[in-house]
């Protein structure tokens, strides 16, 4: 993993050795630009890089795309999300060639979750292509200069390439293979799903390197503070994939009042610690869901502050 | 076989509400196997008809009949005498059936009393499932004779995706993870390895995408 394949920041830390952090941000549910970079700025210097969710639960919000540029614009680096749900390979390609040429530099492919969960259920789903057919597009694009269809692309987009991981949805023992697949299909990193079931995860990382896959590929362990014993509760019961130990809502519920968000603070902490020793773990995604105001606080606690400030304009390999 | 639903009957009624006479044609094909557009269920939609417009004090005069298959110009010709005797004809047979009889027939109306939903078959007394998209290339030998392009709300030819719980898709507690089932039945046959390509986008001309399809059998066009 010598030569840069998109000369991101993110791929930079990565590839620098340090223990990268990324954080997450919402487009709004309209055309805020002001909120949204209100919300960038509590993020700017906390984090190698920020997530843009592209319509994330089905519900339609400002592009990912265009909250990807206005972040360029802000100075902070966007890893602009894409799902398969809502565009055919036309539409990907189009918008992958248009978000680099606006400085987009990072990009996590995904499948999307079902229209059915969101705003819009009576929509007609796309999936002309899935996750991993996605990831081997964007590769071909940058590796190989060529359209999905062989066509030869002028100037290529040099995406750093990200993929999500679900070490917790069934069926269990398949999911380091997917990540696997994943990985063979071109993803340079990888997001996991919210951990709350660090044995569980345990288990899937020492399968993981077992199998030498993080040797190939950057694996940021994903983390969601708990904000209250709700929140807990509704992932736990109504999120699909999402494993949330009792011993966690019971850790929550035994919180002072008024000190439950501390005490969800507190086990992300916790897992951060563990992440940093953690084999085959490069670094943490901090999905503090409509909290970005508390990511500089978690973060300096966390003890990942300041964050690397790595040399500009270093060539990307061509 | 392909499944449909009964409309309800206030759709049916306001197709027909100008009519003084209709005819209701069933199907012997699928729909009668699937209980909605056969002998006994065309029966019960003309008596419903009747009824509803008696109360409604605009009495409807319905008759009653049954085709081989709606799908079949040789089939469709038995009505060939009668079908201007009508102000409409509603058929009960598959989105098929109204246009075989439209095309057969441009000087009279019909009307769909079903809605077709999917190629499927019934798996237990009163339920059917889904099981073939027709998307026009069949894949299913790489997933041992299970269907992700119709049975994986994603259509995913790399699933599972992170929604898989407990077996069921995260759409609903109702429908089945069919990639939780293709997984269990490699790792219980020991073929795992199967899976750990990555299968590459599907070509989408041979399903609806490519246009309206057309099968042409020259063996049988030279023949005929």
């Amino acid at each position: 993993m010598d030569d840069f394949k998109s000369g991101s920041n993110l791929e930079k830390v990565l590839k620098a050795g340090h223990f990268a952090l990324t954080g997450e941000c919402g487009p709004p549910r309209g055309a805020n630009v002001a909120h949204l970079k209100e919300k960038f700025g509590h993020l700017k210097g906390m984090v190698d890089a920020v997530n843009l969710t592209d319509n994330q639960t089905a519900v339609v919000r400002l592009s990912s795309w265009a909250a990807s540029a206005i972040m360029v614009q802000e100075g902070l680096e966007p890893n602009f999300q894409m799902v398969c749900r809502d565009r055919n390979r036309l539409a990907m390609q189009s918008d992958i060639l248009g978000v680099y040429s606006l400085g987009v530099r990072n990009m996590l492919c995904l499948s999307g979750d079902h229209q059915k969960f969101g705003n819009h259920p009576q929509a007609k789903n796309v999936y002309d292509i899935d996750s991993m057919q996605l990831i081997s597009l964007v590769r071909k694009m940058r590796d190989e200069g060529q359209f999905f269809n062989g066509e030869p692309i002028d100037e290529s987009p040099k995406l750093f390439i990200g993929a999500a991981a679900n070490p917790f949805a069934e069926p269990f023992d398949f999911r380091v293979y997917r990540l696997a697949k994943k990985i063979a299909a071109g993803a340079d990193f990888i997001q996991t799903q919210c951990i709350y079931n660090m044995d569980r995860f345990r288990k899937f990382m020492s399968q993981a390197v077992d199998m030498g896959l993080t040797e190939k590929c950057f694996i940021l362990a994903g983390v969601t503070p708990m904000k209250t014993v709700g929140m807990a509760n509704y992932m736990a019961k109504s999120v699909p994939g999402m494993d949330v130990p009792e011993s966690l809502i019971k850790r929550l519920k035994g919180a002072e009042k008024g000190k439950v968000a501390e005490e969800g603070i507190r086990f992300c902490l916790e897992q951060i610690e563990e992440f940093k020793t953690m084999k085959g773990v490069a670094g943490v995604h901090l999905m503090a869901i409509e909290w970005e105001h508390r990511v500089p606080e978690i973060a300096e606690r966390a003890g990942l502050l300041p964050r690397p400030v790595m040399a500009a304009g270093l060539e990307v390999n061509k | 076989m392909i499944v449909a639903d009964r409309k309800p009957l206030n759709e049916i009624l306001d197709m027909v509400k100008r009519c003084n006479r209709i005819l209701v044609v069933g199907c012997k094909g699928c729909v009668t196997v699937c209980n909605v557009g056969g002998l006994k269920e065309v029966q019960i939609l003309a008596t419903s008809l009747k009824i509803a417009r008696k109360i409604g004090g605009f009495p409807l005069v319905v008759d009653e009949m049954v085709l081989e298959r709606q799908c079949d110009t040789e089939y469709i010709a038995i009505i060939k005498e009668t079908v201007t005797d009508y102000d409409a004809v509603v058929s009960m047979a598959c989105g098929v059936g109204p246009q075989f009889l439209s095309e057969a027939y441009p000087e009279q109306k019909f009307y769909p009393a079903v809605n077709t939903t999917f190629f499927g078959g019934a798996v237990s007394h009163g339920i059917w499932e889904e099981r073939c998209a027709g998307c026009g290339t069949c894949v299913i030998h790489y997933f041992d004779g299970l269907c992700p392009v119709a049975r994986c709300s994603k259509s995913l030819l790399n699933g599972p995706c992170g929604g898989s719980d407990h077996g069921k898709c995260e759409i609903s507690r109702e429908v089945d993870c069919i990639w939780d089932k293709i997984v269990r039945k490699k790792v219980e046959q020991g073929r795992l390895d199967d899976l750990l390509d990555v299968v590459p986008a599907k070509n989408w001309q041979s399903a609806r995408d490519g246009g309206p399809r057309r099968s042409r059998r020259e063996e049988l066009i030279q023949n005929g």
